[in-house]
């Protein structure tokens, strides 16, 4: 049996639980049937002071999670790549016997731990495994093209859309000399499959 | 047996190169002789079908016997290979998907030349154009791939064997409904072309085709989606999909074709859009052949190319030609593609295709352009960049958003143009029922403003309660309609009405499928997952679940030796299942697989992967996933099938009102 690879151990021995945030486990609670609603306000308190609770609630909504540390590591941990050559997000891993991800998970725990800046971890991420460790292009020098051109694509694709329904629809109809003469029984008939047709569907 | 199969790949090239010269000289030099000569091409097509299918069964017969003197047997199989996957040997390598490909290219030939009788011009010239593309794969196997090729020196008592992520039962169907998708799309590429070459008058190689699309359609989604199911449960990461070069070579045929089933209406109602119609078909068949090539060539680093080598030459050759063929044909015949009509309004049911195509393409081009910008800022910046999930997530999920709003908008729209009263009569209740559920959801403790992945997790739910109230308003408006005359009750009506106009009714049906899907979609925002090293009586929390490890244990078998856990699974203090994370070490190729044991409810799936052993201890790693929602993927993907089969149903006769006969007033006057 192929051996699994002993490095793994060392990290691997406590659980280590990746959960969302606090809201974010709340909605699941609201798929999974487990939560226990605390935050809706009663009717007569929202009809005394509503603009408060409004600004209060706001305010501890947003508050929640915002220092969760599991999430900020499940954050830059699926912005990075295992380099063990498995083409899989750092976090998501399972290559057995994998001597990288491990190392790399460990080597990203430190740096939050110092509380370095998102950059600087991934920086050094990029200076220690190359550029291919970041997932996605960073929005510097020639990779901001990778960001730009799909948008511009999009609103290329938009205005073109717009103006050809504009000229289409600014395109004037040719009326026949001498008025437009009365249709056939076989033309009725062809109007009346075309009509069938643009209704039917 | 390697010699009658190569025989028959040389004689299948022979067959094929003859069908396509014999159809041309017979198209081109019309003629007392050319229709014999055109029933030989058709005939010789037809025996390609034959002798192509004679080559795949001496390949599987070859894998079943154990025949490592075949070079490719030896690669893909071994003696305690079980038989499902001894037979699909034949797709699980190079030479024998390519072999695989070209067998089913030849029963769609069969086929389309069996029904010449349709249309026997067109189907002469789309007969032809299946040639060229067979005759280019023909010549794949017989010279730079070939299935057939003989071991050197000793014989090996045994195989290799099959790659392990390869060895579940999905794979035995995901490839044939991938390929039956891909080579599908040749079949409409060779109608649309072949109706350019001849300028084809009016729309019916469109209602020829209507079928052979759909159909196509299915099977890529079916493959697309198997695919993502096969990678859920083999992969053992927790997802399903990766954005991974192999998955977006098969997705963008997949979002061009879709396109293209939405646009064809435009054509077939309006007669609009004949050239934009003729593209998609051309870039989707282009896609396919495109997908082959980055899946073959080695060009992108991918999880799961399994068969890569040199012949990414021929491919860029075959797309060249391809191109050039499709933009001649164009610039010579494009007159014939004017449009009939004149949109009329921004707010209509044309518009609104038009919009719809413009967000696919985009889409189509976002995952071409992210799937090749390492090739890209390799040539400009001298270094490989990765391009993975984090970008096309932020990039094509508002365009599936948008999508997912036309396609709740779209329905409501009248063709031509849509007044305000109706706007406001129609939207009324999806928008309501939308806005609700956004209320409800946030009320429940969804914090969109927390996270972006939250807020487009909100969005997808609303707007799909807003497509799912626009195909229930649809549906009840028209059942309505009918009980009223019939005196049906509404469900009756309902199906009456489906089974009046099932393609449309059907493409309902798949629209609720795809919010269905969405919606299995947006419950990734809220994805958890733990690992620990579990001995026997350690406890791991996760959600609402607590997982006990009873036991573990090793286990030999013929194919390969495994080591399971035993995890009992704990909900509110009572045991509610077992679940059984295995690992597997395949004898033949050496290499390691997981078997992920998944509890998966319409809730959530809870996920355990067997990663390995510590081997200072001897106790197995366990990490668990709690995916909420998964189910509701593969739900959708049935549903959605289901409404392909229905708008493959044949429409029941329509009641039709007879308008009052016109009589010539001379004929009133002589009493005629």
């Amino acid at each position: 049996m192929k051996a699994y690879d002993a490095s793994v151990s060392g990290t691997a021995q406590e659980s280590t639980v990746r959960e969302g945030t606090a809201s974010s486990r709340a909605v699941t609670a609201l798929f999974v049937g487990t939560a226990r609603l605390k935050a809706v306000p009663s009717r007569t308190v929202l009809s005394r002071r509503p603009i408060q609770i409004v600004v209060l609630l706001f305010a501890v909504f947003a508050c929640l999670g915002a220092s969760d540390e599991n999430a900020h590591f499940s954050t830059l941990g699926h912005k990075l790549m295992c380099v063990c050559s498995c083409n899989q997000v750092l976090l998501e891993c399972n290559h057995v016997g994998c001597s990288y991800s491990d190392r790399m998970r460990g080597e990203l725990a430190a740096a939050l731990d110092r509380a370095d800046s998102d950059d600087l971890v991934l920086q050094s991420f990029v200076q220690k495994y190359g550029p291919t460790v970041l997932l996605a292009p960073t929005a510097t020098g020639f990779n901001r093209v990778a960001w730009v051109i799909p948008y511009l694509a999009l609103a290329l694709g938009l205005t073109t859309v717009v103006l050809i329904v504009r000229a289409w629809r600014t395109r004037p109809l040719v009326m026949p000399a001498g008025g437009v003469a009365p249709a056939s029984p076989a033309e009725f008939e062809r109007f009346r499959d075309q009509a069938r047709r643009e209704t039917e569907l | 047996m390697p010699q009658i199969g190569s025989f028959a790949l040389l004689l299948a090239l022979a067959l094929s190169a003859y069908s396509f010269l014999a159809g041309v000289l017979a198209l081109a030099r019309p003629g007392p002789g050319s229709e014999r000569l055109g029933e030989t091409a058709r005939r010789a097509g037809i025996a390609t079908f034959a002798v192509v299918f004679l080559a795949a069964l001496i390949l599987v017969i070859s894998a079943f016997q154990d025949d490592f003197s075949i070079a490719y047997i030896f690669h893909h199989s071994n003696r305690d290979l079980p038989a499902p996957y001894k037979f699909a040997t034949l797709w699980s390598g190079q030479e024998g998907s390519l072999l695989f490909w070209s067998l089913l290219l030849s029963a769609y030939g069969l086929v389309l030349r069996l029904r010449h009788k349709t249309d026997s011009r067109l189907f002469a010239h789309a007969s032809v154009i299946i040639a060229a593309v067979q005759i280019f794969f023909l010549l794949l196997l017989n010279f730079a791939a070939h299935p057939f090729a003989i071991m050197q020196g000793e014989l090996p008592p045994d195989g290799n064997g099959l790659n392990p992520l390869l060895q579940y039962p999905e794979m035995v169907i995901h490839p044939p409904m991938l390929y039956l998708g891909y080579v599908g799309f040749t079949v409409p590429f060779a109608f649309a072309l072949g109706a350019l070459i001849m300028r084809y008058p009016g729309e019916k190689w469109i209602h020829i085709t209507r079928r052979w699309t759909m159909v196509t359609w299915g099977f890529l989604t079916c493959g697309v989606f198997l695919g993502a199911h096969w990678a859920y449960s083999v992969l053992g990461w927790g997802g399903y999909w990766g954005w991974d070069p192999v998955e977006n070579a098969s997705f963008m045929p997949w979002l061009t074709g879709t396109a293209f089933l939405h646009s064809v209406m435009m054509q077939e109602k309006r007669g609009m859009l004949k050239t934009w119609n003729v593209w998609l078909i051309f870039s989707t068949f282009g896609l396919s052949i495109f997908g082959t090539f980055l899946t073959r060539s080695g060009v992108v680093s991918s999880v799961h190319a399994f068969a890569q080598s040199s012949i990414g030459d021929w491919f860029v050759a075959f797309l060249a030609i391809i191109l050039a063929v499709c933009v001649f044909f164009y610039v010579k015949n494009r007159s014939h593609l004017r449009s009939e009509h004149k949109l009329e309004s921004l707010v209509s049911r044309e518009s609104s295709f038009l919009f719809n195509n413009l967000l696919f393409v985009v889409a189509c081009f976002t995952v071409l352009w992210g799937t090749l910008f390492p090739v890209l800022s390799e040539w400009v910046q001298g270094h490989k960049i990765t391009v993975g999930p984090p970008f096309f997530n932020r990039v094509m999920i508002p365009v599936a958003l948008l999508l997912l709003l036309l396609t709740a908008v779209g329905p409501l729209l009248a063709w031509r143009r849509t007044s305000l009263e109706s706007l406001k009569r129609n939207f009324r209740w999806p928008v309501l029922g939308s806005l609700a559920t956004g209320v409800v959801l946030i009320a429940f403790g969804m914090r969109p403003w927390n996270d972006m992945s939250y807020f487009y997790s909100l969005m997808t739910i609303m707007l799909s309660v807003m497509v799912a109230l626009t195909v229930i308003s649809e549906f009840v408006r028209g059942g309505r309609v009918i009980a009223r005359h019939s005196g049906q009750n509404i469900f009756a009506s309902m199906v009456h009405l489906a089974h009046r106009n099932t393609r449309r009714y059907g493409g309902y049906v798949v629209h609720f499928g795809v919010i269905v899907v969405m919606i299995g979609f947006a419950g990734s925002a809220f994805n958890k997952d733990a690992e620990q090293e579990m001995g026997f009586g350690d406890k791991m929390n996760i959600g609402a679940y607590t997982l006990v490890c009873q036991s573990y244990t090793q286990e030999d078998k013929p194919n390969y030796g495994s080591e399971w856990a035993i995890i009992d699974v704990f909900k509110g203090g009572k045991q509610i299942d077992t679940l059984y994370p295995e690992q597997r070490f395949y004898k033949a190729s050496q290499q390691t697989s997981t078997m992920v044991a998944n509890r998966s409810t319409m809730r959530e799936d809870l996920y355990l992967v067997y990663e390995g052993r510590n081997l200072d201890t001897g106790r197995p790693i366990i990490k668990a996933h709690l995916n909420p929602l998964v189910m509701w993927i593969w739900v959708g993907v049935w549903i959605m099938i289901a409404g392909t089969v229905i708008a493959l149903i044949p429409n029941a006769a329509a009641v039709r009102v007879t308008a009052p006969a016109r009589i010539p007033a001379e004929s009133v006057a002589t009493g005629d």
